[in-house]
């Protein structure tokens, strides 16, 4: 046998991603191509995938830059639910700056804002039936507030309160909500990727009429079981709605780190045979249209869909990072696809329904709004100080039927805190 | 050759010296993790290391522990020495597959054909309200796994130390890194302010080389009564209690569990005669267990008293009681005042 020789190779070399802006630069989105609307047309909800592999790479756009909303894919819905949809995006807002600030006054521990990024989990929550179920990651606050889920509950959830109905025992944000089609906020990535398939391959096999949707970011798609989630949908045809929200960034890792240098997310849906948009994230009435899209194939047992929403993560990661530390200033000013509220607000206007006026009023009303709810979510107590859920709830729900070597620490630990803080410690 | 000058640091400065070191050692080394490159890591344990050391060296990557952990075993096999980073222990389970069955049966299974000179550095604990996904100790997940060695530093001058042993040494080794001492000795009193590293005798830490042997522990407090054996953040908590209920307990900082050092310990219990085991995590098959197991099989005839476990309770870490879950100052009073009664 002749092996092959090693004459003349030239060296390999390690290809290292780095973003295009670092703190200190201009950001220059020149070269991100905006497609006129309707570059790709929406075709029916029963194409085969292998034939519009160009809209995995192309980007749904039904509002353009003259702020009318136009072309096949305008979902055309009425000015009454168009407002509602900006209340929603508008009030999602108000409760991210007020949770932020009151994670920055030593209330709490942790938040997170959705700020850029409230189409994508405010306009695609609209276009599923209330019974849909979603499977969200951390930052999809969205989805309870368009479900009108009580946002005192979600503060008294951020606060780890006497009130939060998941008796303090998860990180801020981390809601879970059965009975508004919300489930359990991991704090591991991607984990609810494949679960939202397992959900929706039981609807289809109970012969229900549910479907189910699951959200990401940009990084999370590196994760496994967002590959193994892809594989199993297309395996049984599964409906359900794999979205990627792809904000650029996670934490200080650009999307390149995920391997956006190479394809987009939506292309990801081609290499398994299933459809996949990609949508302009900050356009509510794309992205409320492709969902509304996926969600009719679905049904149709057209099978499962990958939506990719390319938007922009406006602020920080959490609370925990600084986002100058690692990403030029003004990224999102310069964004070129704008800021999704704005973008509607000026459609509203541009067709007569809205005003800078009654904007400026709805931000105050909600601001507002937000600022009674939680002074009332406060007095079941903030982080750290005593008014939390009893002692011994720590230890329910581990199994649903207590064990005896849990008994025994829970007896132990009310002793402790009698040890602690007296005989008064009950009032803890 | 002079001793190299020391500079007091933190923790997180201590382990950012020791990769610092080892990169400009030794060309095998490179560095990886999420938010690892230029960032310098969510806890900045790697910041200036990419800009000093290259982006070949020192590189971010997707957010796939599987990857993280699995392409390590392939740079290893190659005769790299990766290190790389798991941003939180919550975080490393995707991972558990590429370890156990992969990097820490690599030489075995190969019969030294192909080896795995990989340290996985993850920061570890809770105390920080992290809630059940930033809080965890699976130390012992680690330890039941045959390959794998497992080291968790208490000090700075530990941490740099015992990473700069464990990235020479030439089987993966999980070190841990008790997050809640990052900047200063943690004591458990949670309402009293904590001290800043500088104020403590394990912040001076020799700018250059010098290594830790894995596998021996140290008597951070000598004493007769009671044997503690401890890791990690909890080495802090018993001492301040130690001090404050005033037991002439002997301290001893396991630094590396596995393998673990059992000369140390069976000379301690066997002085003593008694022995409390503490550690934050889960009390249930946690590595107390293995602990308590071995020194009553080696100090069976010398104890006057049953083996105590002082543990973190059997539940996900809490996010708004964590101080009732921690095993704090309370906990340990109550076991010290049962052990010597017994």
């Amino acid at each position: 046998m002749v092996q092959s020789t090693k004459d003349n190779l030239a060296p390999l070399h390690l290809h290292i991603p780095e973003p295009k802006f670092r703190p200190g630069d201009v950001a220059d989105f020149s070269d991100i191509i905006v497609p006129p609307v309707d570059a790709h047309p929406r075709p029916d909800e029963h194409v085969l995938p292998a034939d519009i592999h160009p809209l995995a790479y192309g980007l749904v756009r039904v509002l353009g830059d003259d702020h009318a909303a136009t072309g096949s894919w305008n979902p055309g819905l009425d000015v009454a639910t168009l407002q509602v949809m900006l209340r929603r995006m508008l009030l999602l807002r108000a409760f991210d700056d007020r949770m932020f600030r009151a994670q920055r006054q030593g209330k709490t521990s942790f938040y997170m804002k959705s700020f850029g990024e409230e189409a994508t989990s405010v306009a695609t929550t609209m276009a599923l039936h209330f019974d849909d179920m979603c499977f969200p990651s951390y930052r999809q606050q969205g989805i309870l507030i368009t479900r009108d889920y009580p946002l005192v509950d979600m503060m008294n959830q951020i606060y780890s309160n006497r009130g939060d109905r998941l008796k303090g025992r998860q990180l801020p944000i981390m809601y879970s909500a059965k009975a508004y089609g919300f489930f359990s906020i991991s704090g591991n990535l991607t984990t609810q990727y494949p679960q939202a398939v397992g959900w929706a391959m039981a609807s289809a096999s109970r012969g229900d009429t549910r479907i189910s949707a699951v959200w990401c970011g940009d990084g999370s798609t590196a994760e496994g079981d967002f590959h193994n989630a892809l594989t199993f949908a297309a395996v049984y045809n599964a409906p359900v709605i794999f979205q990627v929200v792809n904000n650029q960034w996670a934490i200080s890792s650009f999307s390149g780190f995920a391997g956006s240098e190479r394809t987009t997310f939506a292309a990801r849906a081609i290499g398994y045979g299933i459809a996949g948009l990609r949508v302009d994230g900050n356009d509510a009435l794309a992205v409320y249209a492709a969902m509304q899209w996926a969600a009719n194939r679905a049904r149709n047992n057209g099978g499962p869909t990958l939506i990719e929403y390319f938007t922009y993560r406006g602020e920080g990661h959490s609370t925990s990072d600084d986002p100058g530390a690692y990403r030029a200033a003004e990224e999102y000013a310069l964004w070129p696809l704008g800021d999704p509220v704005t973008r509607l607000k000026d459609h509203l206007i541009t067709i007569g329904a809205w005003s800078d006026a009654q904007h400026d009023a709805l931000i105050v009303e909600l601001s507002e709004y937000v600022k009674a709810i939680q002074k009332e979510a406060e007095q079941n107590g903030i982080l750290g100080h005593g008014l939390h859920h009893p002692f011994e709830t720590m230890f329910e729900d581990v199994f649903e039927e207590m064990p005896w070597h849990l008994k025994e620490q829970c007896a132990q630990m009310l002793e402790e805190q009698e040890d602690k803080f007296g005989p008064d410690w009950e009032a803890r | 050759m002079s001793e190299p000058a020391t500079k007091t640091m933190n923790m997180i400065e201590a382990i950012n010296s020791a990769l610092d070191v080892m990169l400009a050692k030794d060309p095998e080394v490179v560095i990886m993790g999420e938010d690892v490159g230029y960032f310098g890591g969510v806890f900045r344990a790697t910041a200036g290391l990419q800009a000093k050391h290259g982006k070949t060296r020192v590189f971010d990557t997707p957010i796939s522990e599987c990857g993280i952990i699995g392409v390590g075993v392939g740079m290893a096999a190659y005769g790299l020495r990766p290190v790389p980073e798991i941003q939180f222990a919550d975080y490393i389970y995707p991972g558990l597959d590429q370890l156990v069955s992969e990097a820490a049966r690599l030489r075995y299974r190969s019969a030294n054909d192909f080896i795995c000179p990989m340290t996985v550095r993850s920061p570890f604990g809770g105390g920080i309200f992290g809630g059940q996904t930033h809080s965890q100790s699976p130390e012992s997940l680690f330890t039941h796994v045959c390959g794998i060695k497992t080291v968790i530093p208490a000090t700075p001058y530990d941490a740099k130390g015992l990473l700069i042993a464990a990235i020479e040494d030439n089987d993966p080794v999980v070190f841990f890194e008790p997050k809640r001492i990052y900047n200063g000795p943690f004591t458990g009193y949670y309402d009293r302010p904590v001290e800043p590293w500088s104020k403590h005798d394990g912040s001076a830490v020799p700018q250059g080389y010098y290594r830790i042997d894995l596998g021996k522990a140290a008597v951070v407090r000598e004493g007769a009564a009671v044997t503690v054996l401890t890791y990690g953040t909890m080495v802090h908590v018993v001492k301040a209690v130690v001090a404050e209920i005033g037991i002439d307990a002997e301290i001893i900082d396991l630094r590396t569990l596995l393998p673990l050092d059992i000369e140390t310990i069976e000379a301690s219990v066997q002085k003593t005669g008694r022995c409390m085991v503490v550690h934050e995590a889960t009390r249930t098959s946690g590595f107390g267990a293995e602990l308590a197991a071995q020194v009553q099989e080696r100090c069976f005839y010398h104890l006057e008293a049953p083996v105590a476990r002082v543990t973190g309770f059997d539940t996900p870490y809490p996010h708004s009681l964590e101080w009732a879950y921690f095993p704090g100052p309370v906990r340990l009073a109550r076991a010290f005042d049962k052990i010597m009664k017994d």
